[in-house]
């Protein structure tokens, strides 16, 4: 072992490790998309240009989610509008 | 009961030909009756890796659209009693097969073997979704590199909600995870993703670890399965795979770096 390999060590950051946490995240993220029904990402783009007609938002100040709770769901919608 | 097996992957390359290859022969050689189908329509190669590519006559559309009967078009393999191979379609048509096309072949091989083989086209289209829609179980083939896992995890959410048995509510396909092309030496680096980092992210049953080694490329040219060359690292790997399919214990071999002797390291032997 060479003393770059003794920092490289302790940071712990090896191709492989950085691999794994961005599959980790992105893999993830896909999940949660995929028990959502196919309409919401068209939804979010709708409610987004309504809401431009009024006030300048960007795609990602709106986000949409829908939650099962046994018998009902719930759509939260969470809108971010810019400071004046 | 017949079993309906899938090797599937979403990303191409990462040895699902191969993979259909030596699992299917593996279970002929262990005496069940087992048929290899190949769903790439269009870029037919299983026949080429089991060595009977001269043998085609007829091809899965064939029979689909009654141009010849089934077990006209079933290759039987030359080496081993209990293998048949059923070719793709080197047609251009997508549309060549159907859902209710490939559900007649399925039930009709069904009754004649033990298992069946799929051996699914790269991507998540119509041929990979017909590969993998009527299968009991599924072997996901990954490579330890981001595109391939992210692919694998894609297919698995395919697995789960679009086949058949999600769609008739019954009980779900049963996943495996086969990973091949190992480099054990670039893990210990730190260079490769470990066996253990793809299964805490897939998160399903580890099936086999098969190494990089130059007995599959040695293989597929010859049109051996790799599985038959039971001397090399890959070959005996996949032959604990069909193993623990079959429902053995077997432990994981392979997955640390081979360490050389003192003869190997002067003669440069492998």
């Amino acid at each position: 072992m060479n003393i770059f390999d003794f920092f490289r060590e302790r940071k712990k950051e090896t191709p492989a490790s950085i691999a794994k946490e961005r599959l980790q995240i992105i893999v993830a993220h896909e999940r949660g998309q995929r028990s959502q029904p196919d309409y919401l990402p068209a939804l979010q783009k709708e409610l987004v240009e309504v809401i431009r007609k009024y006030v300048n938002i960007d795609q990602d100040q709106v986000h949409v989610a829908l939650e099962n709770q046994g018998s009902c769901s719930i759509l939260e919608l969470n809108i971010t509008l810019p400071d004046r | 009961m017949a079993k309906i097996l899938v090797v599937t992957s979403g990303k191409g390359g990462v040895g699902k030909t191969t993979t259909s290859a030596a699992i299917g022969t593996g279970l002929a050689l262990r005496g069940h009756k087992t048929v290899i189908v190949d769903f790439d329509v269009g870029l037919r190669n299983l026949d080429l890796i089991m060595g009977c590519e001269r043998r085609v006559v007829y091809d899965f559309v064939n029979v689909v659209n009654g141009e010849a009967t089934l077990t006209q078009a079933l290759i039987k393999d030359k080496r081993l009693e209990n293998l048949y191979v059923l070719a793709a379609s080197q047609t251009r048509d997508k549309d060549a097969l159907t859902q209710e096309g490939v559900e007649k072949i399925i039930n009709e091989l069904r009754e004649n073997f033990e298992y069946v083989v799929c051996d699914s086209p790269a991507g998540i289209e119509k041929g990979a979704h017909l590969a993998m829609y009527f299968a009991d179980e599924a072997i996901v083939v990954t490579n330890p590199e981001v595109s391939s896992v992210r692919d694998s995890d894609r297919m698995l959410g395919l697995l789960a909600s679009k086949s058949r048995r999600a769609e008739k509510g019954e009980e779900p396909i049963k996943e495996h995870l086969l990973l091949t092309r190992y480099n054990p030496e670039r893990v210990t680096k730190g260079e490769m993703l470990g066996v253990e980092d793809v299964e805490e992210i897939l998160a399903i049953r580890l099936l086999g670890v098969i190494p990089e080694s130059q007995a599959v490329l040695k293989a597929s040219n010859q049109g051996v399965p790799v599985i038959l060359d039971d001397q090399s690292d890959a070959g005996q790997a996949y032959s604990d795979a069909v193993d623990r399919l079959l429902g053995k214990e077997v432990p994981h071999r392979f997955l640390d770096v081979q360490k050389k002797g003192l003869m190997q390291r002067l003669f440069g032997a492998r």
